[in-house]
């Protein structure tokens, strides 16, 4: 939303700007829709585990029964993603057999031919587009500026690299998340529920968000009276048929999704949820656990080196590259129902915020984007770090429903969180290409973003921050260039100062780290911004046509 | 510098220049992770070995023996073939790899070395020469397009001038990023220095250093020769211009004109030095750059010479001597006219289309020629995009196809067709913007496209809309071309047959924009720059 300024000197030249940005939108956004789905053409030669990975799930949902899915360990990489993708992955493998019948072969491990490349390049463009109809139809929403939201969450950096470099599905598993969001903008609440349901069973990591949207849709759906203070809950109003219908369109999915599988279930369980694997994933996510492990190591070599610890060597191998179980040396260690009971705890305030904020018809949406993205990934057992995209693409949706108070930490969140990402991504000899994506994407949002809250500038009126980033404070924009030594650093001096040999981990190691204490600032931002949010601060959060339309149904 | 810039009325649209450029150098990278020429194909490689071999042998032989066959520098493995500029490039570039990675410019030992880091390197120095000059040349001119355009308040503003999408297209071109960093060469470097010396000419207009500029160019790379007539000739008539009445006329033409000579001569020297120690050094040079005896052409060109040589085998009946002749003649006979009304009939307007018909003449008629050298005519057509984009754009899509079977050759296939439609969908979208009623499609048609430029026209003429029907057949007909040459297999007899199709069809297209581009020229008025001096004196 532009701020009101904008809006009341509605003048000609105001209407020309306005008209002159959407055309610059305009081109951008094709420029990028267009980058999106030919970017991972001009990608040959890269891929990693994640290829060998579908490519073993195609073979195995394509020569297996039904019954031995789950069962089949022919390869390492064994099914370990609910069924519809195991049913995703049967259906492409039909189309997979006329590029190339060899990819099918259940030991024909590690196949790589040209045409089974191009066939997975291929089913990630494919099923792209259903990331790209959802933002499409997301963005539609947002009054001004909708093509800037449109073209942001195309070119989100971190989706392309993880789907077309990495090779991943992401994008078409959001594309379903955004469908789903925007039926709740619409208030479809059933339509939701059921994108979301559908969504839990192609990949089961979007459990992050359901604590969320169970608290919205249980308040939201199945009271029918929302109070106006936002306070009190009107406990009469309790809709018993909605919860049913609601109750209905889930189970019903679950049931189809795991129907067929009925006497396997322990074993797809066993498959999902693997608590096996370690607290930390070889390449460090950037979360709370980043710094736990890191003041741990600290601790130890420090402990060492006084004599006050003596410890095994063998326990001292945390990031050799394997995910496995670990004990800390100093510190306590962490088991899984510790981070189970911390993320809990993390989340317990920001839902209760959200039953009472979504009480109130027109905050409703806004409340929710917000609680999904006051998110679980800090605490989260084995969260690699891809999974904060979870909340990155939440993060770019918002910017422009929210208010001017909550623009800077947005912007922040935006770009730190794509920054941090890089370096996390290896190989290296695609720094280059990765970089541009990022630089692309941060040039987008650093200058248009700002141009819809902030007044045209009078010339000269305004001083001139030395070193600062645009719409960010000056600690912020401290730590992004911190972040770019840290990049520098990792790239170069590190190799050049002959470190890699006795320190192959340090430069991920402080990526992480620092990431991390990135993403903690901007979640607390974030968590403190949504707790304190209050209606009478903001003063226009609806969208503009989403205003038109409660006005018309109010 | 006549021009001031006004600093009220020197306003650069630059709301999409930093994501623009930055999205066009992404696209770079990303065509740069395909192999290059000669990749994995011993013993001779591609032209990546022949730009790493240069970097071995001047690190590692002494200047005056560059060019010349000894034991160390076998001429026959990729001899050095350009001028002194290239040399001294590779010297520098090799310098550093010796120091980053010894191996990859050893004396014989490094012969075919490949190894993932060292294709990082030279994909970077390819980076780095094109954002130092030919990316800032772009920008340099496009900023100055729409600060001319700026000064003229009556004219309506066309979106093909703003400079950020001026800059962002002109830097899509898909030719030269598909040859720089997929093929593998540095025609970044000559093209930004002639880009260099035409902004020094239709901008600032310091005609010196245009000169000192398009000297460099030329010492880069031959080839640049196609680019040198148009120079020569309007920077002559410019001598001639802001002559006194009366006496001194011959010694003002003489000052002007010793200008130019002691800037071309003295970068020539400063350039050559190392080899001016002894005439056998210079006249090496010389043969080695214009080697008379590879023939009048190369694998398939798509000029009138291949054309001709599938009906008559030039090569059996004439010697390379002839036909250098035979040439050389022809190539005058069809540059001289446009060198001519720019001598005579002189405007700043005419400098630009004159150089792609001397290019184009150039690549149609004279010897020696590659599939690559299009780049030469093409980045003029690129600079001409916003007078006459449709007939432009169409020039710069044949000249990317004309190169279709070398990059075939290379593997480029897929960046091939993502960067051509790249390039073709960020051209609709700038139509889309200043019609924003038209559809994607509009770029088909010819009166559309058009009116972008002159919007006070209403009527539809009947030339342009014939014209737009060739260009949708002629589109067609690449895309059935492409998909021919990638999936049909060519009957046993005739196994050159695609690429013989494909060069025969660029060349009737080249023939056609050869007479377009004439007719342009020529309908241009005359109108006599003005020249420093004169305003001086005022």
């Amino acid at each position: 939303m532009p701020s009101e300024k904008e809006w009341g000197c509605a003048t000609c030249k105001n209407m020309f700007i306005r008209v002159d940005r959407d055309r610059r939108y305009a081109s951008t956004s094709e420029q990028n829709f267009r980058f999106k789905l030919l970017e991972p053409k001009a990608e040959p030669d890269v891929h990693s585990t994640d290829f060998e990975v579908h490519r073993n799930w195609l073979a195995i949902t394509h020569n297996l029964t039904l019954d031995k899915w789950y069962y089949d360990n022919t390869s390492e990489w064994t099914l370990d993603y609910p069924p519809f993708f195991a049913w995703l992955e049967f259906v492409m493998s039909f189309v997979a057999k006329y590029f190339d019948p060899q990819m099918l072969y259940l030991t024909n491990l590690n196949y790589k031919s040209d045409m089974t490349i191009l066939f997975q390049r291929l089913s990630v463009i494919v099923l792209d587009f259903v990331y790209i109809y959802s933002v499409k139809r997301l963005s539609g929403f947002i009054g001004d500026g909708k093509l800037l939201v449109f073209i942001l969450l195309m070119s989100c950096p971190g989706l392309l690299m993880i789907d077309h470099i990495h090779f991943q599905y992401n994008g078409f598993l959001f594309g379903i998340l955004l469908y789903s969001i925007s039926h709740i903008i619409e208030n479809n609440c059933l339509i939701a529920a059921f994108w979301f349901a559908v969504l839990l069973n192609l990949k089961h990591i979007f459990l992050y968000v359901a604590p969320v949207y169970i608290v919205y849709l249980f308040r939201a759906y199945c009271f029918t009276i929302s109070s106006v203070d936002g306070v009190h809950t009107p406990w009469y109003s309790f809709s018993l048929a909605n919860l049913f219908k609601l109750a209905f369109t889930v189970i019903f999915v679950f049931g189809l999704s795991f129907g067929p599988f009925i006497h396997h279930i322990p074993q797809i369980l066993s498959r999902l949820f693997p608590f096996k694997r370690g607290l930390c994933h070889a390449y460090w996510a950037p979360n709370f656990w980043a710094i736990y492990n890191f003041v741990d190591k600290v601790l130890q070599n420090i402990g060492t080196k006084l004599g006050l610890l003596r410890i095994p060597k063998a326990e001292a191998s945390m990031t050799g590259g394997l995910v496995q179980q670990y004990d800390h040396a100093v510190l306590p260690s962490i088991t899984p129902t510790m981070t189970i009971v911390l993320t809990v705890v993390t989340m317990i305030p920001a839902l209760i915020k959200l039953w009472h904020l979504c009480a109130d018809r027109r905050y409703r949406v806004l409340s929710f984007v917000y609680g999904g993205l006051c998110g679980m990934f800090l605490f989260v057992w084995l969260a690699r770090s891809r999974e904060s995209y979870t909340h990155d693409i939440g993060t770019v949706d918002f910017p422009l429903s929210a208010g001017r108070r909550g623009r800077q930490t947005v912007l922040n969140t935006n770009n730190s969180r794509e920054l941090l990402t890089v370096p996390l991504l290896y190989p290296k000899n695609l720094f280059s290409i990765k970089f541009f994506i990022l630089l692309t994407h941060v040039a987008l949002a650093f200058v248009n973003i700002r141009t819809l809250y902030e007044p045209a500038k009078v010339k000269g009126g305004r001083r001139i921050r030395v070193l600062r980033l645009p719409m960010l404070r000056q600690i912020e924009s401290l730590y992004l260039y911190g972040l770019i030594v840290l990049c520098v650093y990792d790239n170069a001096i590190h190799g050049l100062w002959g470190l890699d040999k006795t320190l192959p981990f340090l430069p991920l190691m402080l990526t992480s780290v620092y990431c991390s204490i990135g993403v903690i600032y901007v979640w607390l931002c974030y968590y403190y911004y949504f707790l304190t949010f209050n209606v009478s601060q903001v003063p226009t959060l609806c969208t503009v046509n989403l205003a038109e339309k409660y006005k018309k149904t109010s | 510098m006549t021009r001031r810039a006004d600093p009220d009325k020197f306003t650069v649209t630059k709301q999409a220049l930093l994501p623009g450029i930055l999205f066009s150098l992404l696209v770079r990278w990303c065509v740069a992770a395909y192999p290059y020429s000669g990749y994995k194909k011993p013993p001779m490689h591609g032209d990546f070995e022949a730009q790493r071999h240069w970097q071995e042998i001047t690190v590692h032989t002494p200047v005056l023996k560059w060019y010349h066959n000894t034991t160390q520098n076998d001429l026959q493995y990729w001899g050095l073939d350009y001028p002194p500029l290239t040399a001294y490039h590779s010297l520098l570039m090799g310098l550093v790899a010796d120091w980053l990675e010894p191996e990859s410019v050893r004396l014989f030992a490094s012969r075919g070395y490949e190894s993932d880091s060292h294709k990082t390197f030279m994909r970077w120095t390819v980076f780095l020469s094109d954002i130092y000059l030919y990316v800032t040349a772009v920008l340099c001119i496009c900023i100055d397009a729409e600060r001319v355009l700026g000064k003229e308040p009556k004219e309506p503003k066309c979106v093909l001038k703003r400079t950020d999408i001026s800059t962002t297209l002109f830097l899509l071109y898909p030719g030269i990023i598909l040859i720089d960093y997929g093929h593998f060469q540095y025609n970044c470097v000559s093209l930004g220095f002639f880009l260099w010396a035409t902004f020094f000419i239709i901008a600032i207009k310091n005609d010196t250093l245009a000169t000192i500029f398009f000297v460099f160019a030329l010492n880069y790379k031959q080839m640049e020769l196609y680019h040198a007539l148009p120079f020569f000739f309007y920077l002559l008539r410019k001598c001639f211009i802001g002559m006194p009445l009366g006496r001194g006329k011959l010694s003002h033409f003489i000052r002007c004109f010793n200008k130019l000579a002691v800037a071309v001569i003295a970068t020539f020297v400063i350039i050559w030095y190392p080899f001016l120690k002894g005439w056998e050094h210079v006249f090496q040079l010389v043969h080695r750059l214009f080697p008379l005896d590879r023939g009048i052409f190369e694998d398939k060109v798509s000029n009138v010479w291949c054309m001709v040589n599938v009906f008559i085998k030039l090569k059996t009946i004439y010697s390379n001597q002839e036909m250098a002749k035979t040439c050389l003649l022809i190539t005058a006979m069809a540059a001289g006219p446009a060198c001519a009304d720019l001598f005579f009939r002189i405007n700043i307007k005419k400098f630009v289309p004159c150089l792609i018909n001397v290019s184009l003449a150039f690549f149609l008629f004279s010897f020696q020629v590659h599939e690559k050298s299009i780049l030469l005519a093409a980045i003029p057509v690129a600079l001409y995009f916003p007078e006459d984009p449709f007939m432009c754009f169409w020039f710069l899509l044949v000249s990317t196809f004309s190169m279709l079977p070398l990059l075939l050759k290379d593997g480029l296939l897929l960046p091939f067709i993502a960067t051509t439609v790249i390039y073709t969908s960020f051209y609709s979208i700038c139509l889309k913007l200043s019609q924003p009623n038209s559809g994607y499609f509009s770029i088909f048609n010819a009166n559309r496209v058009n009116k972008i430029l002159y919007p006070n026209k209403k009527d539809t003429s009947h030339v342009l809309t014939f014209l737009s029907l060739i260009f949708v057949i002629s589109v067609v007909g690449m895309v059935l071309l492409t998909v021919g040459t990638v999936f049909v297999k060519p009957p046993p007899h005739l196994p050159h047959l695609f690429p013989l199709l494909i060069s025969a069809y660029s060349c009737v297209h080249f023939l056609f924009f050869f007479f377009y581009f004439y007719y342009q020229q020529f309908s241009l008025p005359m109108s006599l720059p003005c020249v420093s001096q004169k305003q001086k004196r005022k």
